[in-house]
């Protein structure tokens, strides 16, 4: 298990390499990218900070438990943090187990708790020169 | 006792502020702290209970906190 915040471009291929062995048959990858509109915003960029120690702290946290939930299952994720374009990935998780059914349990609890948790903010950088911090409600304040 | 606290994302912005010292009775808790935070200029724009973090934990309102213990208040998180 291993929970990182980075500031280069993710390497999926790289987080699958870490993770597959040949006594696990299933490897279930999530990415996480910037999207180009969000709640009718064209989108140019994001810029991602953290509160590095907690985030990955918690990040660690969130694999641990997805682990204790799928036994021998093993993780990998990455955020990454600064400005990103519409475009290039901002997490990348990775899950194998010995079967698919855990691979994935374990994929779906460490994005939806890692989202939820991880003291991580995106303020998002608008088409029209505008900025807004990103609200998990949805709706961006100024 | 003196406690760093710490601001990020739009509390930092609304603060205009990333850190500071709080000085606090003995025993104080992370409700008291953030009594406290809410008499600095600018914190009529944050929640009145925002999430908190002791030593990169979140805390509850009434732990306690000691000496040097590093707390920060939490904007809602966006990751992912």
């Amino acid at each position: 298990m291993r929970a990182s915040l980075v500031t280069h471009a993710l390497d999926a291929g790289a987080l699958i390499r870490e993770v597959a062995d040949e006594r696990r048959g299933a490897t279930a990858l999530f990415v996480g990218t910037v999207r180009s509109v969000n709640e009718g915003h064209e989108v140019k960029a994001i810029e991602y900070t953290a509160y590095e120690p907690m985030a990955e702290r918690e990040m660690s946290t969130v694999l641990s438990e997805a682990e204790e939930r799928n036994a021998g299952v093993v993780l990998v994720a990455e955020h990454r943090l600064g400005v990103l374009q519409v475009g290039e990935a901002s997490i990348a998780i990775a899950a194998a187990h010995e079967h698919r059914g855990h691979a994935l349990d374990a994929l779906r609890y460490a994005i939806d708790e890692i989202k939820s948790r991880a003291p991580i903010w995106k303020r998002e950088m608008y088409a029209d020169g505008s900025e807004a911090w990103v609200d998990p409600s949805g709706t961006a304040a100024p | 006792m003196l406690i760093t606290v710490r601001f990020f994302a739009s509390y930092a912005d609304k603060l205009g502020l990333r850190q500071t010292e709080i000085e606090l009775a003995s025993g104080a808790s992370v409700r008291d702290l953030v009594s406290s935070v809410a008499a600095l200029p600018g914190a009529s724009a944050l929640p009145r209970n925002p999430l908190v973090a002791v030593n990169h934990a979140y805390a509850a309102p009434e732990t306690r906190l000691s000496p040097g213990d590093e707390v920060a208040l939490i904007p809602p998180v966006a990751g992912g």
